[in-house]
Order: structure tokens, then sequence, then C-alpha cells
């Protein structure tokens, strides 16, 4: 178990049980630690320990323990049953289908969700329990040994065998939780936020009513804050659905449009009603539905046709209707038996056609004449096969005016835009043609790739009923071209800084995906019942036919044990090749069963690492979000003018090979998930090779830069999760190459990102924008740092404290292999110090000695870092003008010249992996988000970087304090950490650097 | 789809005889300079290319061919394309644009209810497609959609009817520009492929064309109007037969069609007809009867 990701689950358990539980300590104990912390903080600042500030790390940041022992001890006993239903749902469900690192992680998020109720339950059911917990915890602040903590738990477990297998299973979660939570408990204590307690508490379960094809309804509850895709993959797993990425659901929203269900956004925030009812549908018609593997999958898609032509979704002639309803009732009821008259009345009964008559009554008995001998199966193909030919097929039509306000339909599907002026079509855009879509309020715009003949790109403009409709269809549109057009689907672009347009983007698998996935599927053919013939199917080479019962037991039971087993053998049981073929989907097959054992194995601790990270609070939507955000595609899109250095440091986390894992110096807890990530980033890796041939767009996509005040709190959520409505614009740029071969070998992959980020150095100064000129390259230099953590994102608090109105620069790493540009605060109002933050050309440079030694020690494993450098003098240029400032001609010598004292003091997370040889990160994205107040100028600067398939998002938040008087700095700094931790309760404080710049006062003159 | 089936499979040939009144239809303000000279047709070497092109498709093709008799009082009504719109077991019977061609479809619709097609009506009755107008020569037909070219003779309303009836294709409307027709400028030239006329206004339409499909399309480009409208016929033993304009009407394009691999080119004269704006397709209905289905 990875008490790393663990950690923060643990804390907020924890508290709920202190909240539960009036006589545990700790809550009192906080106070006193608070202010014995910012004591020790003062005092112990430049020691090297940096015990005082070590409190405010969470406790993963220091050199963990080997906890390996206590994987097995957790593992055992849930492997032998007491899984609960929920969580095998999510063992089975998701891994079947994924093949990606994203959804796997989606799967983890959901886990975790599990994992809190469980908790919760436990907490309400079992004082007892956490009494018991509780001992064990305070003997392992005592001793923190990981053989004391496992002694712990096998005598704690003696006692649960007499609880009930629920409390059981709970317990098993409580027991290998404890020693995190030992240590957890004296240092993370403090950042505890209170918010916290209370939303956990409020997790309720809904009820969820789901229409399938067939008409039936189909019941589930959920917890209320779960994501879209939970209960996709509930309804799926219900209806044994394996080749699930076709499919999505709907829901009707309150101005009455039915909308798809985002997988990756909270259900409650998008029906934003209180009527949780959906409907299962076909969301990407396939072209040719001949090559789904299943005749399960062939027959919910003739479910859904059957559906779209009666009610004249997809028009059809008379002829058609009848053909298709006649394949409709061999599928239903076999062969046509002229002795019973049920047919007849059966049909009158059915609607094939929104205007149907007799004579189509019997028109489609003749019909139905002609296919004895047709299996179910291959009469659902014949119908398919008639009905894809139709030209209305797949085509999700929405209403639009054209610029000279005539009423037109806009129809989306699997080639492109199509344009219908009442039935007729009067121009098409196949998805190569189209270079870009957006809308803006009501808009809705395609730009056009220039024709041979012409020189410039068009833009067609069409005008919806409202902005809801067009952002309905510019998401139809992206979801559209990614399927059917990409052979991965395309990370949400979260270049541009500070637009507040969606950032949405396809999530799931593009259909060249999930046919490869779907070639992999060698699960007997799933048997399944015809509703209303209740025949069952049988496949088309006449499968054995087995009772459903069977089916369900044996589908739905899968590998529960997969999840927590991860070094017995005996979770090796057939059913688990399944897994392998999703999860894995993309690696290559020849491995032995070890080597696939070892994978699940490592996935299962990912898994559980996950269960125990973070509850899913509101910041969480964004994890699933970060990790398809990885792909270095926007770097290209993102035209970072002003290089700066970011990235630096190792992250030993994405090691590909095997072997460099072993000296890792962590404990195996790390290398089993270095191992995960190895996985992971395999089947990550389309998206990276897209990246790759990305076409170089260089233009500066700078809309309508918003003003951000305050609160860049719910201003980033806003942007990150929210469905709001205040997302008026939003584009897309669909041209990314699709000749992407899925067969790379890590070696390329690397190999290929260094080539991207040599291409991006260089196009750096070439792509500068104009724009970036006013933006002051303090605001954009941002400290070099940081850990990387496979499964947290960091968040580092850059404390500084200035006197005079000097930027606080912090250091700047000369060795970084890789050179980031990071998106400028574009269109941002300059923060006050601004002007100042030019001046840091200078003292940067003075400061750089200062810099490479911290750098330097991050690669050390020590728990914490400080450094006290030399005082450094810094010159201080004091010019108005930014765009002056910015020019390398600046005599210096000729303006004022004010020294200041500076002082760095680096406090750091140990870094869970210590080896140079990591493999840099490619920027994705970066935000800058700047508030003020009075005397405190806060710049949160949010990168989200992708690293080996994986995606971190790290928020770097500077706080610039100016005073005339003096300020107490260390209660500023223990403020300021306490602050970060609360608003971001998912993350963790990686790296706190403390720069204080004093103006030796007249000192020179 | 039942009746979506590649282009050029058919059993059955609709003619209609060339009257007397031959070129002797009421002045078509619509109609080039060239054509409005009645002198200049000769009603006897008209009826002997009909004789000639029927001859080609019963004889040659081996379709069964139904001849209508001519009627005097009809002097186009040998144009017998334009009257109807064939797809599969359905007839769509269109509304012409001159007032005095509305009559021709009767004998026509008799014709086709005989074999069994479903006959549709533009209806003027309904008051929707009351200004409707479509002329079947403006209608493309390639198997898998339809064209029709919005011309001086057919307009939207009338391409929005088609629409309606044959609901299982897609129906886009193209421009025709310079007042010919889209058949004049192009026609099916095998299942895949169509043969277009090399003049800019064609250019034109088939760029729209190219635009507006999904599928693709060979294009065999001739340098003649006249050649490009061609009639494409998969014989019995499914066998290429290319009904075209033989090179004293079309001298240039000649070559082109000698292109087409192991085709069987009926080179036939067109020239009378062609003079009032017609052509080889014009004066012939295609029909496939042996449906699988039906």
């Amino acid at each position: 178990m990875t008490t790393e990701a663990g950690t923060e689950t643990e804390v907020k358990e924890k508290a709920e049980e202190s909240a539960a539980q009036p006589d545990q300590i700790d809550q009192s104990e906080k106070a006193p630690e608070e202010t014995k912390e910012v004591v020790i903080a003062e005092g112990d600042k430049k020691e090297k320990e940096g015990k005082g500030i070590s409190r405010y790390l969470p406790s993963w940041l220091k050199k963990q323990k080997s906890q390996t022992q206590t994987s097995p001890t957790k593992d055992d006993p849930t492997s032998d049953e007491a899984v609960g239903n929920e969580t095998e749902q999510k063992e089975g469900a998701p891994p079947e289908v994924n093949g990606h690192a994203e959804e796997e992680e989606e799967e983890k998020e959901e886990e975790k969700e599990n994992s809190e109720q469980v908790n919760q339950k436990e907490a309400e059911l079992k004082a007892d329990v956490k009494e018991e917990t509780e001992t064990v915890r305070e003997e392992k602040v005592e001793e923190e040994k990981s053989e004391d903590k496992c002694a712990k738990e096998e005598t704690k477990a003696v006692p649960e065998g007499e609880k009930t297998e629920e409390q059981q299973k709970e317990l098993v979660k409580e027991t290998s939780e404890a020693p995190a939570e030992g240590e957890k408990e004296t240092q993370t204590s403090l950042f505890q936020s209170p918010l916290k307690l209370v939303r956990k508490n409020k997790m309720k379960l809904v009820v969820c009513h789901v229409t399938l094809l067939d008409g039936t309804d189909y019941t589930c509850e959920v917890e209320k804050r779960v994501k879209g895709q939970y209960l996709f993959f509930k309804v799926c797993e219900h209806l044994n659905l394996m080749e699930k990425d076709y499919f999505g659901l709907t829901y009707i929203d309150n101005h009455n449009n039915k909308c798809w269900l985002d997988p990756t956004k909270e259900i409650k925030r998008q029906i934003r009603s209180n009527n949780w009812q959906f409907s299962f549908n076909v969301k990407f018609y396939p072209p040719d539905p001949s090559l789904l593997t299943e005749d399960l999958t062939r027959y919910l898609l003739c479910l859904q046709l059957r559906e779209d032509v009666a009610c004249g979704k997809l028009p059809c002639s008379f002829v058609t209707h009848a053909l298709l309803g006649s394949y409709t009732l061999q599928a239903e009821l076999g062969d046509y038996e002229p002795d019973q008259p049920k047919p007849l009345d059966y049909m009158s009964q059915l609607t094939f056609a929104p205007n149907q008559n007799k004579e189509m009554e019997e028109k489609i008995l003749e019909l139905h004449k002609s296919h004895r001998g047709m299996t179910p199966a291959q009469a659902d193909a014949q119908f398919l096969e008639n009905a894809k030919k139709l030209s209305m097929y797949g085509v999700d039509l929405h209403h639009a005016k054209d610029s000279e306000a005539v009423d037109i339909m806009l129809g989306v599907c699997a080639n492109g835009l199509l344009v219908y002026k009442d039935k007729l079509r009067i121009n098409r855009f196949a998805w190569p043609k189209i270079l870009k879509i957006s809308y803006k309020r009501n808009n809705f715009y395609i730009k056009i790739r220039p024709g041979e003949a012409e020189q410039f790109e068009s833009t067609v403009g069409f005008k919806l009923q409202n902005h809801r409709s067009a952002k309905r269809l510019w998401k139809v549109c992206v979801e559209n071209h990614s399927f059917f057009r990409l052979n991965a689907p395309e990370p949400p672009n979260k270049a541009r800084f500070l637009t507040l347009g969606s950032k949405f983007r396809y999530s799931g698998r593009t259909q060249a995906q999930t046919r490869v996935a779907s070639s992999l599927i060698d699960r007997p053919a799933p048997n399944f019942e015809r509703t209303s013939s209740k025949r069952i199917s049988r496949s088309l080479d006449g499968a054995p036919v087995i009772s459903i019962t069977d089916t369900s037991a044996g589908e739905n039971g899968r590998e529960p044990h997969l999840e927590l087993n991860s070094d017995s053998k005996s979770s090796v049981h057939g059913d688990n090749i399944y897994v392998r073929h999703s999860n894995l989907m993309l690696e290559d097959h020849d491995k032995t069963q070890d080597e696939v054992l070892k994978h699940q194995a490592s996935i299962s601790q990912l898994k559980r690492s996950f269960m125990e990270a973070p509850p899913p609070s509101p910041p969480q939507p964004n994890l699933w979000e970060k990790r398809i955000t990885s792909s270095p595609a926007t770097i290209r899109v993102q035209p970072q003018p002003v290089v700066t250095v970011s990235q630096t440091e190792t992250s030993p986390v994405e090691i590909v090979t095997p072997e460099p894992k072993e000296p890792v110096k962590t404990a195996e807890v790390e290398i089993e998930e270095t191992v995960v990530v190895q996985e992971v980033s395999k089947t990550t890796k389309p998206v990276i090779v897209t990246v790759e041939k990305v076409p170089s767009e260089p233009v500066v996509k700078i809309e309508e830069a918003m003003t951000v005040t305050e609160e860049e709190k719910s201003c980033k959520r806003e942007s990150v999760s929210s469905e709001s409505e205040s997302e008026e614009e939003a584009e897309y740029h669909p041209n990314v190459s699709i000749s992407i071969s899925h067969t790379q070998i890590p070696e390329e992959k690397e190999e290929e990102i260094e080539e991207q980020e040599k291409q991006v150095k260089n196009d750096t100064p070439a792509d500068l924008p104009p724009i970036t000129q006013d933006t002051p390259p303090a605001e954009v230099q941002e400290v070099a740092e940081e850990t990387k953590d496979v499964v947290e994102s960091k968040e580092e608090v850059v404390v500084v404290e200035e006197k005079p109105a000097a930027e606080p620069e912090m250091e700047e790493s000369t060795d970084d292999p890789m050179v980031t540009p990071e998106e400028a605060p574009n269109g941002l109002p300059l923060p006050d110090d601004a002007p100042d933050a030019t001046l840091e050309e200078e003292p940067k440079m003075n400061g750089q000695p200062v810099t490479v030694e911290t750098v330097e020690t991050e690669r050390h494993p020590q728990v914490i870092c400080c450094t006290e450098p030399p005082v450094v003098k810094t010159e201080m240029v004091t010019i108005s003008d930014t765009f002056a400032a910015q020019k390398t001609e600046i005599a210096t010598k000729e303006v004022p010249i004010v020294h200041t004292e500076t002082k760095t003091i680096t406090y750091e997370a140990a870094q869970l992996e210590g080896n140079g040889d990591a493999e840099p990160g490619v920027l994705m994205t970066a935000q800058t988000i700047t508030s003020e107040s009075l005397c405190t100028t806060t710049t949160t600067h949010i990168t989200k970087t992708l690293k080996g398939g994986l995606s971190e998002t790290r928020i770097e938040k500077r706080i610039v304090i100016t005073g005339d008087c003096d300020i107490d700095h260390d209660e500023a700094l223990a403020q300021a950490i306490k602050e970060a931790k609360e608003q971001h309760p998912d993350m963790s404080v990686t790296r706190v650097v403390v720069h204080k710049e004093t103006e030796l006062a007249d000192e020179e003159d | 789809m039942a009746n979506i089936c590649p282009y050029g499979r058919f059993t059955h040939a609709v003619v209609r005889g060339i009257p007397e009144s031959f070129g002797k239809a009421p002045h078509d303000e619509h109609q080039n300079g060239e054509q409005n000279g009645d002198a200049s047709v000769d009603l006897a070497k008209a009826q002997r290319q009909f004789g000639c092109l029927t001859g080609a498709l019963r004889q040659k093709v081996g379709l069964q061919l139904i001849e209508i008799p001519p009627d005097p009082d009809l002097p186009e009504s040998w144009r017998i394309e334009d009257v109807v719109v064939i797809q599969g077991d359905t007839a769509l019977i269109t509304r012409p644009y001159k007032q005095q061609r509305r009559t021709e479809a009767e004998a026509v619709r008799r014709v086709l209810s005989e074999l069994g097609l479903t006959v549709v009506e533009m209806g003027e009755e309904e008051g929707g497609s009351g200004g409707a107008t479509l002329e079947g020569s403006d209608v493309l037909f390639t198997g898998r959609e339809f064209f029709v070219g919005v011309s001086s003779h057919t307009n939207r309303r009338g391409a929005e009817v088609l629409a309606d009836t044959f609901r299982d294709f897609a129906v886009s409307t193209v421009p025709v520009c310079g007042g010919a027709r889209l058949k004049n400028i192009c026609s099916m030239g095998g299942p895949d492929t169509i043969v277009f006329s090399n003049s800019e206004g064609a250019k034109k339409t088939l760029r729209m064309m190219e635009q507006l499909t999904d599928h693709h399309y060979e294009i065999l480009t001739v340098p003649e109007e006249a050649a490009a409208n061609c009639i494409y016929i998969k014989g019995a033993s499914k066998r290429d037969f290319l009904i075209h304009r033989p090179t004293e009407e079309a001298p240039e394009s000649t070559a082109a069609f000698q292109k087409l691999q192991d085709y069987t080119l009926l080179p036939t004269a067109c020239s009378e007809a062609s003079k009032l704006g017609a052509c080889l397709s014009s004066l012939c209905l295609l029909i496939n009867r042996k449906h699988s289905f039906f």
C-alpha cells in the first residue's frame, strides 16, 4: 500500500473520525500544534533538518519507510471475499473497456469514492474498531517502524475476524491505513480544513433511473457526487456490454434538451436538477456495424436504430421501413409461421415507422417470410447492413440559421458536418477540411481549410438558438471528430491562458482504439435476451446457449480478487484475461503470465493508492482531466514566448525500463508504482505520438482574456471542471494528424519527446507573440522545482517577503534539461509589482549560484533542504515602463541602484525519485492567476505537465508581501502554507521557498 | 438498403416515340438560341436516331423495351426522362417547368403502374409544393445519392419533394450554370464513375458535388459538353455498356471513352434531339424490376 497516495484520504478520514469521536485528542492537539509549529518554523529555518517546517509538509514528503509488508496483510482478507458489490463493479467493469491510463484512473477515483463511503460507514458503525485503530496509531507515532506496524495490524486482525464481513472489510482498510495515519496525525493535522469535515458527511446516495434501449428501466444507487462515467459503467455492466465506447448516457436538461452526460464530470453538476433520469443511447453510430465484435453490441445498436426509425429520426422510405421491420420480426420472433396469426397482432403493437399502416405491416410480413432460417443475430446484422446505408444514419441534427438567417439544420456525423436546408443537403464539411471548430455565445463557427485554388482559410458561421445549443453542437462536433477521425483522443486544451472557454474534449476511446479493444475481446459470445421475443440469442456461428443467469454471474463477478492480490498467484483466474485486454490493450501481448500478473498487481497497487488518495472533493474532477491533459500537443498551440524554466528535476516515476527502478532508494512500494506508470505510459503512447505530428500552429490564441480578480480558486474550478453556462465560447482544432502508429516502442517515444522539446525550444523565440512583451518576465519565470509523484500533484508555496518593491525572484535552474515554455499571463492586469518584476533580470543573474545550489540539493533525498545563501546584493532598476525594461540595452548604471539583501530558504519534500536520469516532463498548460490585497500579491501559477503519459498539476503560489514595517515572516509562512493547504486539499505541498529581500537602507549611497 | 445497390442495374427501359410535332414546341424562353430554329430539326433523322437508341437498348444491352406511342399534341413528350424520377420501386412523377408538359406524365404513369412501381405524385394539391418544379434531366442518381441541379427548370422546392420521396438517400442540390440542365453536363459512366463535361460551369458543379458527397466517385472528364451525357447500364452478363455520342458528334471525347476498361461502347447519334437541348438520357427511363426482395 502506498502511503504517499493515501495520506489525504487518511487525513480526512481521520478528521471525520475525530469529529465523530470527541474522545480523540487530535482535534484539541491541533491548535497547540499549530502554534508550536510556527514557533519551530521560526527557529529552525536554517536547520538542516528543518524539523519545524516539516510539520507543514505531508508525511509522504519525508522519506518513506518501506511498507511493502502492509500490502499483503491488506490484500489477503479482501481477496478472501468481503469485497463489496460496488468495489466489484469498479474492478470489473472499467478494466474491461479501458485501455487507457485515464480510464484506469477514473476507475480509481471511483474506488476512492467507494472507499470513502466505506470509511464513512466505518465511522458510523464501528466505534470500537476505531478505538483500536487509534491506539495503534498512537503507538505508531512513537515508533514509526513498518515492522511494528505489521505486527500491530496482525494483532488487530484477530478481533476483526469476529466482525461481520462488511466490518471486516472496513477494518482491513483501516488497519492498513493506520500506520500512515499515525504519522499523519501529528504532521498533517494542521492542514485539515474544517470544510472537509463537513463535506465528508454530506455524501448521499441517489437513485438513478436509466432507460435502456429495450425500454426497460434500470435503477441503481450512486453516490451523489459520482461522475458520469461511474453510472455509465454500471449500466454497461448491467448490460454486460464490452464495446461500450459507442454508447453514452443522455439526460434532459432544464431547457428540455437532450444532452450527453459527460463521463468525466460529476453527474450532479451536469443534470442540475433532482431528476436523476437518464437514458442509455448510441452515441457514435459505427459506420460499419459488421466490424463490431459482439452480437450484443449489434443488438443494442439495432434497438437504437429501431427506435430512431420508428420515431422518424432516421427517415427512410416505405420499402426500407418494411425491410427493416421484417428483419426486426425475424430477430424477435424467428421464422415466420403461417399457421400462427400471432405475427399480425403482434405487429400492430410494434411501431416500425412513424406513419405505419396496414399496407406496411403486410409488406413487413411478406418480407418476413423471406427471411426464413435467419438467426436473430443474422437478422440484426442484415438490419444494420441496410440501416447503415441510410443517408441520415448516425447524423445528429441541430437547428441553426445560416449567415442570412435562413433556417437550416446542421448534421454531425462520422464524416463531418452536414448542412441541410429542409431535407436537402446544401453543404458538407468533411472533418479533414475543418481546421477549427468554435463557438461564441450562440454562434458556431467552423474554419475551413483553403481549397487548392483558394489562398485563405474561410470561416463559416452559423447562429444557433442560444449559447447552450451552440455549445452542445460544438461538443458533439468535438466528440465526433475525435471519435471517428483521431486515433487517440486529443487531450483537453488548457493551453490558452484564462480564456473562460470550455476545455471540453472527448475523453473516451476513439473508434480506432475501441476497434483494437474489441478485437481483443475473447470471451464467449455473451448471451442476452431479446426483450420482446424472450428468445435467447445465438451468435452467428451458433454458439451454445447458456442460461442467462449463468452468464451474468460469470461476467459480473469477475476478478474481485484481482484488485487486492498483488502477489498471490491465485488471483490469476480465467476472468482476469479480460482485464488484461482492456487495461493493457495497447501493450504488447506476448507477455508471460507472470508479467501480466505483475501488471495486475501494480495496477491494483495504483488503484489502492487511489483509494486512499484524497477524496473526491470538488477539486477532484481535475484529477481525471489532468490525466487526459497529457499530450504535448498543446505545446505547439500555445506559443510560449518567454522561455522559462519550471520543469526541473527528476521524475523517476517516468523511468521506462524496469532496471533503473531497482536502484531507486525508495521503498518497494514506489517501485511497484513505477511499474504501473510504465504501463500507463505505454497505453497512452498514441497520445504522445499524436502530439508529435501536430502541425505547428504558431498562432497565439488569445481570446477575450478575462480579468481575474480575487477568487483564483473558484476561477480555476470553474474552468476546469464545471459545465458552467458562463463558458460562452470555446474552440477546437480538429486537424490533428491521424497518422499514429500504435506500435511505438518506449524508446522511440522518449526520443520523440526529446525532439519535441527541442522543437519547443527552438520554436519558442520565433513564436514569441507581441503580447508577451508587456508581460513581466518575473511573472512567467517560475521557480524551478520539484518532485513528481505519480499519483499526487502538488502545490508549491512560494512565500516571499519583500521590503522594497523588489521582485522576489526565485532561482532558475540552469541545468534543467528542458526548457519549457509557459503561458504568459496574457491579458491579465499586471500586478502591482509588475514593473518591479521586470527589474529582476539582473538580480536573477546575481542570485544564480544560490539557485543552482538549491537545485542541486533537491536531488538528494533529504527531507528538507534549507539553504541560506550568502547575502546577495541585487541591483534594483527602477523603471516604470515595462516595455523599456524588457530591452536588454538598458544601461543599468544609469539608473539608481538599490541594494537589497536577498535570502532564499528552500524547504522541500524528499524526492521520491532521486536519480538524475529522469525524463523531463512536457509542459501541457500553464495558467497564472493573480490576486492582490493591500500588501500582498498572490500569484498562482498552475502548470500541467505531461510526464511519460501521466499528467501532473502543479500549482505554484507566489505570495509577495510588501511592507515597510517588520513582518512576522514565520507567521506569514505558516499562514500561507495553511491557506494553500486548505485551498487545495487534494494537493500536497512539496516545496516551500522563502525569499527575503531586505533593502539595505542607504548603505551604498 | 433493399434498394441501395451499385448503379447501373436495369431490366427495363421506357421510351416514347418522336411525334410529328417534334421541334414544334412553343418557344421556350430558357432554351439557348441555337435550338430555336425549327427548320434545323430533321424529324426523320430524329426518328432514325431514336430507333438506333432503342435498338441498342433492346438488342445490344438486352433490356426489355417499352415504347409509349408518340402523342402529336405533346411535342416534347419524347423527353420522357423529365416527367418521372425512378429509383428502385418508386417513381416520382415530376412537375416540369412548362405547364403544357405536365400532361405528358399520364401515359407514363400507366406504364409504370403496370410495371408494379410505386408511383408518387408531386401533388399539386399540396399547397407546399405548389411552386415546386422538377425535371428528371436535372436529377443525377448515382446509386448512392441524388444530386439535383437547381436550374432554369428545377427549383429547390422540387428538390425537397424529391428528397421527401426518396428518404433513404441524401439529396444534394447543386447549381447548374449557363441555362443547361444537370444531365447536360454530367451523367453516370459506371457504378462509381461520373462523366463530366470540361466546361467552366460544369467544373463548378463538379466541385460542389465533390464537396457535398460522402463517397468518392471517379470522374471521367470529356472535353465536349455533348459527350458528357451517356447512358450506362450493367447488362445481364455483368457487362458494362456505355451508350455515348459518336465520334461525328463529339470528336474530341472518343479517346476519353476508350479509357474505360472492358466497356462495350455503343456510339449512338443524338444530334437532332440535342438541337432541342436534349441528350441521350432524355429519351429513356431506366427501371430495375428484378428486385431481390419483391
